[in-house]
């Protein structure tokens, strides 16, 4: 081989290393964002992206960044398949990011034993594992403002008290629909142990993913095993079909309960049958806040985003807003205690710990009224808020209950055991070495 | 004991004690069936014409109907949206003989399996550029599906029948009935059942092998398009539609890759097998025996048959 032809060689390869490395400037943090616009997931997907996407662009846009430092934003297309997201997680780590939310519990699951290890928080909003909201087991990990076995707990209490007290679920039957996947799976151990409990019987409805848009079967089966309530955990295209599904098999729809991941499009998706159809939120729809209001002002009316401008302020995109709030949130806070402005994902892991969205903050934040507050610390990596109930009136979702506690005492318990035992389970799982803020 | 009895005779007992729900599950068999068969249909007349497994058929329902929600929601009226999907789908036939399978002549069954890999991925890709990845609403009122439900007092129970599912029967079986007619009884059918006997004679008696690839391959492209319609009714139009095609394997097993009435008898099998099986014999497993037992199925007839129920037995000499 010639010099010349080693030398173009080597220019070629120094090029290719330049385009998957590209460097980000050394003024902004980066902020890879794990999404999925295709796929079967990318009906609830997308919505979230945008959401997540134009938030942090907004705050780029109107305030030069957070703290005069620039958010360097780039995406990485998951499908909502684990492989791929493994894959996002190791094309992006060499790029210093601060932190990584993998908007699936499958693709969160494998991350987990990682985070420690590359120093790089993981921000699972109100999905993954349940049992990582012990910060002083997982302290890289996060996944505010309540776990999955939380949701469960608070769906069964709303339930109990529409029964007249938790003791009257004794000898009711409650189905459980759930996308048989790690995430539909992840309350089920919980569902049972309350079951066992309380007195009342569950009837498991699994649906494989292939088999997301083909649930005759479960709704007939539905039909044979007379469920009293039916509570659904599912994604994608499986909660449309499910409303569908429900209608059409003629299933009472105000005993039709879900967790919080169902979208104005499910919702519709059943027609006027749907109407009744409830799920748990903790957030508020519309646009009639001031951030949500300046991400139209400065990036849909300018064209900076991808997302459609009626889809703007509904559930899903303000679910994507949520979790941009708390991204933003966690890198201010890490400025805050470190006084760096440019700062790391060890930085940024403090400054989750750190988080104190109160109502002024929130008001600061132009999100007042948006959502509850929500203080994270040192061991408590969730904060276990309440959520509420709100009901699809067949056009709009419509807030009807107060604020639902977790049952904490019910699932403090199992949520401490399940840590405990995940730690047991990964020999060598290291012990918390990261010291605790005093803030915190 | 207990798990004999609840393998061997309680499902049996339940099906006698509540004799409505079983009539529900056939029927809920039957119409998943009839769309497993129209799916099917579309492999079976590609693989008569060209000898090609085409793996892209799942995605050619969900383009199809895509093309016409799309075209819809851009405000075009629903007729003429359907026509105009129809022509897509004429495109893509006419498309995919130029590009890929004329370049491909006299290269082993393995290569164009694999083209339609290809092609699979090119059009989800395509797909969701131009469509996005968001699920969409079929539309049913403007194309004059009934909606609705008719619930009958039988057998100290009640049936329900949705009338959009006794829709897809009648449609999917009309459209059967037309492609058997088609291929059996007009030239262009003689033409193609001589090309899926032989390439080579078909070619000496003057049958333009392209010509016939664009006819089958527009025919599967409305198959795709009618079973697009109705499993998009029914559930809502998204890219997870693509998979449920996949059921489409285990019908062709049993049916059989070359007999059309093998897809329609391979279909309803499959169809009623697996609500059977998933109802009353699912919760023994905790449930999802669907996913699978489709495949247990088409793998039982395959030992007994290995060229499915109305298959073309082959002879190889070795």
């Amino acid at each position: 081989m010639s010099f010349r032809k080693l030398g173009l060689g080597l220019a070629a390869a120094t090029m290719l290393a330049g385009m998957a490395l590209p460097a980000f400037a050394q003024d902004s943090v980066y902020v890879p964002l794990f999404t999925y616009r295709t796929g079967p997931f990318a009906g609830s997907g997308t919505h979230i992206a945008d959401g997540m996407h134009d938030y942090l662009r907004m705050l780029n846009e109107r305030d030069g960044g957070i703290g005069g430092v620039k958010l360097a934003l780039e995406e990485c297309e998951t499908g909502y398949d684990t492989k791929k997201g493994v894959e996002c997680y190791e094309s992006v780590k060499g790029k210093n990011p601060v932190i990584v939310n993998p908007w699936s519990t499958g693709i969160t699951l494998p991350l987990i034993p990682r985070a420690s290890v590359d120093k790089i928080p993981i921000l699972s909003m109100a999905y993954g594992l349940s049992a990582s909201a012990r910060g002083d087991i997982f302290p890289w990990v996060f996944n505010p403002p309540a776990t999955y076995w939380d949701g469960l707990s608070m769906i069964v209490k709303y339930i109990g008290e529409k029964e007249g007290g938790l003791e009257k679920l004794k000898g009711k039957k409650i189905g459980f629909l759930h996308l048989d996947a790690a995430f539909g799976k992840e309350p089920i151990p919980l569902l049972q142990e309350m079951a066992k409990d309380i007195g009342f019987e569950v009837a498991l409805y699994p649906v494989a993913a292939q088999d997301m848009q083909n649930q005759s079967s479960q709704w007939l089966s539905a039909r044979r095993d007379r469920p009293d309530y039916m509570i659904m955990w599912g994604w994608g295209s499986m909660n449309g079909a499910a409303v569908k599904e429900a209608v059409r098999s003629g299933y009472p729809m105000d005993k039709f309960y879900s967790v919080w991941w169902p979208g104005e499009d499910d919702a519709r998706a059943g027609g006027a049958g749907a109407k009744g159809f409830k799920m748990l939120n903790w957030h508020a729809v519309g646009t009639n806040f001031p951030a949500i209001q300046d991400i139209q002002k400065h990036v849909v009316d300018k064209g900076l985003s991808k997302a459609q401008k009626d889809k703007v302020g509904e559930l899903l995109y303000n679910r994507g807003v949520y979790n941009s709030l708390l991204i933003a949130e966690g890198i201010a806070q890490a400025q805050k205690v470190t006084g760096k402005k440019v700062v790391t994902g060890e930085d940024v892991r403090r400054g989750m710990e750190n988080i104190k969205l109160d109502p002024a903050r929130l008001k600061e934040l132009g999100l007042e009224g948006f959502t509850d507050q929500l203080v994270l610390s040192c061991s408590d990596h969730n904060g276990h808020r309440a959520a509420f109930m709100q009901e699809w009136d067949g056009t709009k979702w419509v807030k009807i209950s107060k604020p639902i506690e977790p049952m904490t005492d019910r699932v403090k318990g199992q949520l401490e055991a399940a840590a405990k035992d995940y730690a047991d389970k990964n020999a060598g799982w290291p012990k918390r070495s990261e010291a605790c803020d005093k803030a915190s | 004991m207990d798990m004999l009895y609840k393998v061997f005779i309680e499902p049996f007992v339940f099906m006698g004690e509540a004799p409505d729900l079983l009539i529900q599950t056939l029927w809920e068999g039957l119409v998943s069936g009839v769309l497993y068969a129209l799916i099917a249909l579309g492999f079976v007349l590609i693989f008569k014409a060209s000898g090609v497994f085409n793996f892209a058929q799942g995605i050619m329902v969900v383009f199809a109907a895509l093309t016409l929600v799309g075209l819809y929601e851009k405000g075009v009226p629903a007729f003429l949206a359907l026509i105009l999907a129809v022509l897509v789908m004429l495109v893509l036939a006419i498309v995919v003989e130029r590009v890929v399978l004329r370049p491909l002549v006299n290269q082993p069954d393995i290569i164009l399996f694999m083209a339609t890999f290809g092609l699979t991925y090119f059009l989800i890709g395509f797909g969701e550029l131009i469509f996005g990845g968001n699920p969409k609403e079929m539309i049913t009122d403007a194309l004059f599906l009934p909606q609705g439900t008719t619930e009958l007092d039988m057998l100290g129970g009640m049936v329900r029948f949705q009338h959009l599912d006794i829709a897809a029967a009648v449609i999917a079986s009309i459209m059967i009935g037309l492609l058997a007619v088609f291929f059996s009884k007009t030239r262009i059918g003689r033409a193609l059942r001589a090309v899926a006997d032989s390439h080579k004679a078909a070619l000496s008696v003057g049958i333009s092998l392209n010509q016939i690839w664009v006819i089958v391959w527009f025919a599967a492209g409305i198959v795709a398009l009618v079973a697009g319609i109705m499993w998009g009714a029914r559930s809502g139009v998204s890219f997870s539609l693509q998979i449920i095609a996949l059921k489409a394997l285990p019908v062709l097993i049993l049916g059989g890759f070359t007999s059309i009435p093998g897809a329609i008898i391979g279909g309803l099998i499959i169809g009623v097998g697996e609500k059977i099986g998933e109802f009353y014999w699912g919760p023994l497993v905790g449930g999802g025996v669907e996913t699978w037992l489709a495949y247990v199925i088409a793998l039982l007839f395959l030992l007994y048959r290995p060229q499915g129920l109305f298959g073309e037995k082959i002879i190889e000499r070795i």
